[in-house]
């Protein structure tokens, strides 16, 4: 390989910069260039909620100071790209000059999901994703008496909240019978649907969006939803899920289906031309227990990690470990490990679900048949992933896992022990040759109750 | 907002509004008497001739009492200094004294009922504003609207605010004359307290002790549901309350020294100055008994505890300052600077602080023990020195002044000598450390954006590094904003507490030093 090549990186997110960071760390020579249109420096998307909040400003997501991208001699170019050249090993920017590479890297990420609903490019919708969404969402917030959200997943839920800092009435339409339901177990989906309306949400399961309403100026004015009913809104947002941002590669030489198509190497049908993150396909799943395209901030920080070590002279397949995940509906934390799947078969696996009177601590932990444990998901409280990641590997048994609990516990000091509980609800359930951890003289002091 | 809250928030104003015009009130006349009873022997005969003009003469405010008096006083020394008579110019300030003495106003007759108008109603007000914040919320931590606002985020109300503090505390170090009035208000209470007459720094004291109350009540609703901020939080309370005003007065009731039990040398810059050590030795079995725990505090408690339990065990949990800057400076805590430079300027400003308190600190023992044929009376020029520019104008002035600036910890990061000796001792010899969880953070800069140390815990975070920093002072709060559950503090074995190689989790692809 040339020392000297020229590796060009479209996309400066999680995926990308991780990419670059890795490769300069491995090799001081190759240089190295970033592109994005969205904003000169790395920020971190997925607080852009925050910004809107007024929990941040812009300049507090972006983790990396200013001076660290000359440090670190990676080029930085605010643009976008329109087209590349495969065979000429050429980029042509909007602008209409031209950059020549050695090596390509494609990390664009991803765009909202809009699926074709009459008058989605009215004025007032939009879906949140870039930094000009945020922007647009700024704007299109001015004077709003009720908004409406489509589509119930993660993104959504942010809407939703920054709406409700606004003090803007939200109607959030959701085609499941229950919040997210499609990924979570109908426990935990009624958990966040209660949580929602103790908001003041305005959730309505089973519903979805049919048409958007012109106010005769190009602007929203309601929408209609398949039960037949008109909402009126000044302001409705797109949350139906994402897709790879990859249409001005359409067209060329490379293999592109939903997103670029790549092999375990992430490697495309083209040398040299490799794609990453949001926008990259696998041919195949990575796991089984994993989708063709990886939509979350790990993995894309994974595929640059591990791109960087063929990029830099040692070939490696892309090998994710134990699933990990973890999001916050409104004052709801939530994180999992491993598999738990929205629904299951009774044979093949058991279930152990405990909730707080609360209604807002949940633990669920999936065993297969032989009562091993297969995945967590755990709501209000915190989980250690360093433990799960290694009682999932190892195949511990359930029993095992809940007896070591307390180790597992990543909540702050003097912070309700509810493993406790869970090992006493655990052990009434199933049983087990263990005792429930005793409360420590700290938590009985200051009454760390459950 | 509610109406109960407006209704606070007007009382507060108005409470604020009277504490501000009460040093304009009255009149002030001095009599000979009162400079006979105000001024030291050797002072006596001559300040009684200088004061000669304005005896009996009635002055219609403190700036007009002030400039007279100063006028007078300042000829006389002006004069001696001009002829390098420093022997006979009188180096005591008594313009404090003769004030409080001279005035006549409202205040003065009716201190409780102003007390009630001043200090009352901004108390109360303050709890009408705190008490039902949130109250139809759901429980968790809401920092909404923080960098649209004007007084969190340097807007025309923070710069008031700040300034307002600014002028407060200069007024205060240097010009406590014009307090003389704040000071009669809370005479009786000192009376009760420790049976003397107040000072300015009686007033600073009360009024200090009721802004941690009030604004650490205001904590325990910010932070619904989260038992370690609570706790804390109280636990700042209690030390102010109990150990830093209320047993120093009653001490002094008792025929004690003045101590605060939870002070320490280099904080507490003073310990080891010769009126210090002689109030300690003259003080009998309890004057030793704090000289020894002084002494032991330094040597034992500050290593001991800061090795089980980091340094926030005195910085978060007990010290005055800290208390001060995590109740009334909790709303500033994003304002810090967290670029790699403040870090660098941060490491040689308080470690320089604390070089300069110790050999401050040993040239003043040697002095001492040396019965003063060492340096003579040139430790005095350097305890002015370090009085004036740390003790006063760091820790004071700008250590609470630029809150709304700089954030809430600039004396606690950049300037406290004390925090210096913990933050070393943390760093290289304790258990504490904020652990990261796994490969759970997505980089959203909630907690580096909350940490009032400037310190940026997502550069550790997003690497899955444990973090080890000699500033920290454990307040939690990274770990309260986190919104994926990925930051806790904890102690534990020093073994692998600092993960230069960090490993994260979840990519089985690579084992990759991030
Ligand atoms: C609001 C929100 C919240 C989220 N929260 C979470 C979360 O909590 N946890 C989680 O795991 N994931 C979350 N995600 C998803 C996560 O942010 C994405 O998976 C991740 O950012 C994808 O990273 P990436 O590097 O693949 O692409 P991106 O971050 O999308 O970066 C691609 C960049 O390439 C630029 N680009 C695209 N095309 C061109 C072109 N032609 N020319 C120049 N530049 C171009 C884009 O403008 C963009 O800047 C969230 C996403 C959003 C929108």
């Amino acid at each position: 390989m040339d020392p000297n090549r020229h590796i060009l990186i479209i996309g400066n997110g999680i995926a990308g910069v991780t990419l670059a960071r890795h490769i300069r760390k491995r090799d001081s020579s190759v240089k190295i260039t970033l592109v994005s249109g969205e904003s000169k420096y790395f920020f971190s998307r997925t607080a852009l909620m925050y910004v809107f909040m007024g929990h941040m400003k812009f300049e507090h997501t972006q983790p990396y100071e200013n001076f660290f991208w000359g440090k670190n001699r990676i080029e930085l170019i605010e643009e976008w790209i329109e087209s590349v050249d495969f065979a000429q090993k050429s980029a042509k920017f909007q602008s209409g000059e031209t950059l020549t590479y050695d090596q390509l890297v494609i990390a664009t990420g991803s765009k909202p999901n809009k699926f074709g609903w009459p008058g989605q490019e009215l004025k007032g919708v939009q879906g949140l994703y870039s930094k000009q969404d945020l922007e647009l969402m700024e704007e299109n917030t001015k004077d709003v008496r009720r908004a409406v959200i489509v589509g119930g997943g993660l993104i959504g839920i942010e809407m939703a909240e920054m709406l409700a800092y606004k003090k803007i009435p939200v109607t959030f339409l959701v085609r499941e019978k229950g919040f997210w339901r499609n990924v979570l177990p109908k426990e935990e989906s009624e958990l966040i649907s209660k949580h929602v309306r103790e908001h003041h949400i305005d959730l309505r399961l089973e519903t979805e969006l049919v048409e958007i309403n012109d106010d005769g100026n190009g602007k929203v004015k309601a929408i209609k939803t398949n039960h037949g009913e008109e909402i009126p809104c000044e302001f409705v947002g797109l949350t139906a899920g994402v897709t790879p941002n990859v249409d001005f590669l359409r067209n060329s030489k490379l293999e592109v289906n939903r997103g670029v198509v790549v092999n375990s190497k992430f490697e495309t049908n083209i040398p040299d031309v490799y794609s990453i993150g949001d926008c990259a396909e696998f041919k195949e799943k990575p796991a089984a227990d994993r989708k063709n395209i990886e939509q979350v901030w790990y993995t894309g920080r994974m595929h640059g990690e591990t791109l960087a070590l063929t990029l830099t002279g040692q070939a490696t397949d892309y090998q994710p470990g134990v699933w990990f995940n973890s999001a916050k509906f409104l004052d709801v934390e939530y994180q999992t490990y491993g598999t738990v799947p929205a629904d299951w078969d009774g044979d093949e696996f058991q279930s152990f679900y405990w909730e707080h009177r609360s209604n807002k601590v949940a633990f669920r932990m999936l065993m297969d048949s032989n009562g091993n444990i297969v995945g967590v998901n755990n709501f209000g409280f915190r989980l250690r992933h360093e433990f799960f990641d290694k009682a999932i590997k190892e195949k511990w048994t359930g029993q095992k896992v809940i007896s070591k609990l307390e180790k597992a516990n990543f909540d702050p000091e003097f912070f309700a022990p509810f493993y406790i509980e869970i090992q006493k609800a655990f052990l009434k359930e199933y049983g087990g040759g263990f005792k429930p951890e005793k409360r420590s003289f700290i938590q009985k002091l200051f009454g760390a109750s459950v | 907002m509610k109406v109960i809250q407006k209704i606070g928030l007007i009382l507060f104003l108005i409470g604020l509004g009277v504490f501000t015009a009460i040093p304009f009130l009255g009149t002030y006349k001095l009599s000979q008497e009162m400079v006979s009873a105000n001024t030291k022997d050797i002072h006596e005969e001559k300040m009684l001739e200088i004061l000669t003009p304005i005896y009996d003469q009635s002055y219609s405010s403190n700036f007009q009492f002030l400039s007279e008096f100063n006028q007078e006083f300042g000829t006389y020394n002006d004069a001696l200094k001009a002829e390098a008579k420093w022997d006979e110019v009188i180096w005591d300030d008594y313009s404090f004294s003769l004030g409080k003495a001279a005035l006549s106003s409202p205040v003065k007759d009716n201190p409780w009922l102003w007390m009630f108008l001043s200090i009352g109603l901004a108390v109360l007000g303050g709890l009408l504003y705190n008490l039902p914040k949130y109250k139809d919320e759901p429980e968790g931590i809401k920092n909404n609207g923080i960098f649209h606002s004007k007084m969190k985020n340097r807007g025309w109300l923070g710069m008031l605010t700040g300034s307002y503090l600014i002028l407060f505390y200069v007024i205060l170090y240097w010009f406590p004359a014009y307090l003389v009035n704040l000071v009669a208000m809370v005479d009786p209470l000192s009376m009760i307290l420790s049976g003397n007459p107040a000072s300015q720094w009686f007033l600073y004291g009360f009024v200090y002790t009721l802004a941690i109350i009030v604004m650490g009540i205001r904590m325990f609703r910010k932070y619904r549901g989260n038992k370690y901020q609570q706790l804390r939080t109280a636990s700042v309370m209690f030390f102010q309350t109990a150990f830093a005003f209320l047993i120093p007065e009653i001490l002094v009731l008792l025929n004690q020294p003045y101590f605060d039990f939870k002070n320490i040398w280099p904080l507490d810059y003073d310990f080891f100055y010769s009126y210090q050590l002689d109030s300690f030795l003259s003080g009998g079995s309890v004057g030793m008994f704090m000289l020894i725990w002084g002494i032991l505090l330094i040597i034992i408690g500050v290593p001991v505890f800061t090795y089980f339990f980091g340094k926030r065990w005195y910085c978060s949990w007990v010290c005055g300052c800290g208390g001060l800057a995590e109740t009334v400076g909790d709303p500033y805590r994003q304002l810090s600077d967290k670029s790699v430079k403040s870090w660098k300027i941060e490491r040689y400003l308080i470690n320089g602080v604390l070089v300069l308190a110790v050999v401050m600190t040993i040239l003043t023992i040697a002095n001492y023990f040396s019965d003063f044929w060492l340096l003579g009376e040139a430790t005095n020029q350097l305890h002015s020195f370090y009085g004036f520019a740390i003790g006063s104008a760091f820790a004071g002035v700008v250590g609470t002044g630029f809150y709304p600036f700089m954030g809430n910890r600039v004396w606690c990061r950049f300037g406290c000598p004390l925090a210096a000796y913990l933050g070393i001792v943390q760093r290289f010899k304790s258990r504490f450390r904020i652990t990261t969880n796994g490969g759970q953070c997505i980089s959203c800069g909630n907690c580096s954006t909350y940490c009032e140390m400037g310190i940026d815990v997502r550069w550790y975070a997003q690497r899955g590094q444990n973090i080890v920093r000699s500033s920290c002072v454990g307040c939690g709060v990274c770990s309260a904003v986190c919104p994926r559950g990925v930051l806790k503090l904890e102690n534990g074995p020093e073994e692998g507490r600092i993960n230069e190689l960090p490993i994260i989790i979840g990519n089985d692809s690579v084992k990759i030093n991030a």
